[in-house]
């Protein structure tokens, strides 16, 4: 099993990211933003939270277009799993993987904190191992989390049982308290939260590490 | 050859930075904001001679960089 993990500049989630794909068991290679091509025979690629080229113009925008995102881009469309988090769905959205967009928190302060999250849907190759209804806890750390999407795009993502994860408490004014969305094949998912930050017992909580493990159990059965 | 490019959230997206600049320039005194609306401007020095070509240009740049057409309108001047 094999993960890529793209490093932009300021990027800052990288490292944590890699940890927690290789303590799944998978194998990680470390990918510099000028980089044109992703290493052969990936199974997912993971995008970094930070503040990638220091948020300018907006957050994710610059990184969006970058060389090693249309290479990211390439392996989506080619059907393959991408997992963009904080910055990483920023970018994602930017890209129009993902519907919709993240705007600046509606209480305009940066909220840096456990959450509650409820599992919206166990059918994914990224939350088959937890239960549809669940509740976890996995910190955010963001200033731009306000998940914005218009009534169509909306009625869409809950019709195809696309929205991943809840808020159960909004913590950023996000529509319909969304966390977390999956693309329309169901293999692209962006989060505002960090489940790298929860996998590990040293870190407090260890929910997010199922999201680790189910990836790999998927890989390693396809 | 000029282009300035004028980006805003569209109408009816919420727009937290807007309305907390409203809310300080109420309690400096000022009544009477209604609203108050932020966005960006863009200003380019283009190569370009031809006004229609370079205004098509910038189009094409705000379509595809500068402005995030989900949440965002643009408007191009070219002098």
């Amino acid at each position: 099993m094999r993960a890529a993990v793209i490093t932009y500049p300021g990027s800052n989630c990288d490292r944590d990211l890699a940890v927690a794909f290789e303590q799944a068991g998978f194998e990680v290679a470390r990918v510099w933003h000028k980089d044109s091509d992703l290493p052969e025979g990936l199974d997912v690629v993971g995008l970094p939270g930070g503040f990638s080229f220091g948020d300018y113009l907006r957050c994710g925008a610059i990184a969006a277009r970058s060389p090693i995102t249309r290479a990211v881009i390439a392996h989506a469309e080619r059907g393959g799993y991408v997992l963009g988090i904080c910055n990483g769905f920023q970018v994602l959205t930017e890209t129009g993987l993902l519907p919709g967009a993240l705007m600046r928190n509606a209480g305009l302060k940066f909220v840096c904190k456990p959450v509650d999250l409820t599992v919206a849907t166990a059918d994914s190759a990224f939350t088959s191992g937890y239960e549809a209804g669940q509740a976890i806890t996995i910190p955010v750390a963001h200033h731009d989390g306000n998940y914005q999407i218009d009534d169509e795009g909306l009625a869409k993502l809950k019709g195809e049982d696309r929205i991943a994860f809840r808020y159960a408490q909004n913590p950023n004014g996000a529509r319909d308290d969304i966390a977390g969305v999956l693309s329309e094949n169901r293999r692209v998912l962006g989060l505002m939260p960090h489940p790298e930050r929860a996998a590990d017992a040293a870190h407090g909580g260890t929910d997010g590490a199922a999201m680790f493990r189910s990836l790999a159990g998927i890989m390693a059965t396809a | 050859m000029k282009a300035t490019v004028h980006v805003m959230l569209k109408q009816g997206v919420l727009d937290p930075q807007g309305e907390a600049v409203r809310h300080a320039l109420g309690a400096l005194g000022f009544d009477g904001v209604d609203s108050v609306r932020q966005g960006k401007v863009i200003e380019l020095e283009l190569a370009a001679t031809d006004k229609a070509k370079a205004e098509a240009e910038v189009k094409e740049m705000c379509e595809k960089l500068l402005a995030n057409t989900v949440i965002e309108s643009y408007r191009v001047e070219i002098a």
